[in-house]
């Protein structure tokens, strides 16, 4: 979507937008409802009663995953955006007049800079997604809040829950900032400062 | 794909949505985002302080804050205000909060933390000479902050502080999790008791849509006006 959003095509970059408004205008816990309740009962009688009747983690899983991947789509579509446009419009020229296709001036010029360049705000969204994960369990999902919660039902133990929760989100974003430190400097692009527009967490 | 399609329903529970919810709602943004701010502008002052203890508390607060899911901070104060109202207040028994004030006080310590970063940015776009020039003219660390520091640094951030309340916005409905009655409580409320969950569910996300996008639109044209007079 990043991409349609840069071509010369206006319709494509009017859909693209249309797009990202969307699902960044309406709260990530009501697109997770929009998934699970309402989107079986606006599809055909079959296919609504198939994603009703899938078993048990596979009945919320697969909504909280469309969900989650439509959500973070549009966010990674604006940082695309922003690292296509900030290249300088040379390359794009360039890479046409020297015979590619616009099909391949994105694949062999303009996206892998592209890539490169928004990596570090790239891995705020890879930190957003962990954290959204936990809205799953709104509709049931069983995933590390929700089994925090059902601990601290069963158990009473509550800080002992929550604490252990909170180590465990702490560690997970720990190692994923430390791989992508790792995979940033791996691939620096040589001549760029490598900062992104994002604040990073824990640096 | 509309047959069935029960209009009546949403028009019924207008006056409950917005009344109960839609003021829950509003309110919850507007106390966290006011004590967001001043909150994480202290914390974005104590962060680029140069005595280092603050910096460093501040910036633990800051990246612990960023790096849980706000579903288990709410949790996580539901449970713990009582017990901390209990603690200040000395009584036997943890004190009795209910889920406004909760959420309250979770939004603005949660939110603090963003604001403080989008503050700290602000705060150190402002080039060091101006500070300089302050003490040069015999400003003391408060003046030199209230009167040439911050002034500057709030309204270059001024569109990012809005957007952030906008995202603050569509995350007070995760004030569900706890079971209050905001605008995405009421009408699930509705949606269940009615066993009309597709007519409740696609009419709240049709309002939360529309104020996030014209507030959004208010946001973008905002930042050209400042962008031009800069």
């Amino acid at each position: 979507m990043g991409v349609v959003r840069t071509t010369p095509s206006k319709w494509a970059v009017r859909i693209g937008n249309a797009y990202v408004d969307l699902f960044r205008n309406v709260p990530l816990l009501v697109q997770m409802f929009l998934w699970y309740f309402v989107l079986p009962e606006l599809l055909p009688e079959a296919a609504g009663t198939w994603m009703k009747q899938m078993p048990p983690p596979w009945g919320s899983f697969v909504p909280a995953v469309l969900c989650l991947g439509i959500y973070t789509s549009v966010r990674v579509a604006e940082q695309v955006r922003a690292g296509i446009q900030s290249l300088p419009l040379g390359q794009r020229m360039a890479g046409t007049a020297v015979g590619l296709t616009l099909p391949q001036t994105y694949r062999y010029v303009l996206l892998p800079m592209a890539y490169r360049i928004i990596l570090p705000p790239l891995t705020s969204e890879f930190l957003n997604i962990i954290k959204n994960s936990s809205v799953a369990l709104t509709i049931g999902l069983m995933e590390l809040t929700a089994r925090t919660r059902s601990m601290q039902e069963f158990s009473f133990q509550v800080f002992e829950a929550f604490t252990a929760a909170t180590l465990l989100y702490v560690l997970v974003n720990i190692v994923v900032v430390f791989g992508m430190r790792r995979l940033e400097t791996a691939l620096q692009v040589p001549g760029y400062i490598g900062s992104g527009d994002a604040p990073q967490v824990l640096r | 794909m509309f047959t069935g399609f029960d209009f009546d329903v949403i028009e019924r529970s207008l006056p409950y949505l917005f009344r109960e919810g839609m003021v829950f709602t509003l309110t919850l943004t507007g106390l966290a985002m006011a004590g967001g701010i001043v909150f994480g502008t202290l914390l974005a002052m104590m962060r680029v302080s140069s005595a280092k203890p603050l910096a460093q508390v501040a910036g633990a607060y800051v990246n612990l804050m960023r790096s849980v899911p706000l579903v288990l901070v709410i949790f996580w104060f539901f449970f713990l205000v009582p017990w901390i109202g209990q603690w200040i207040t000395g009584s036997s028994q943890p004190i009795r909060v209910g889920a406004f004030l909760s959420s309250a006080i979770t939004f603005t310590l949660f939110e603090a933390a963003y604001y403080c970063e989008i503050m700290r940015a602000g705060i150190q776009s402002i080039p060091r000479g101006q500070v300089s020039a302050a003490y040069a003219l015999g400003l003391n660390y408060r003046q030199t902050m209230a009167r040439i520091v911050l002034p500057q640094a709030l309204r270059n951030m001024l569109p990012v502080l809005l957007t952030q309340t906008i995202i603050l916005f569509q995350d007070t409905s995760l004030v569900y999790v706890i079971s209050a009655t905001d605008f995405l409580g009421a009408a699930a409320k509705i949606a269940n008791r009615d066993g009309r969950l597709v007519e409740m569910y696609l009419f709240a996300a049709v309002v939360y849509f529309v104020i996030s996008y014209a507030a959004s639109s208010y946001v973008r044209w905002l930042q050209q006006r400042i962008a031009v007079i800069r």
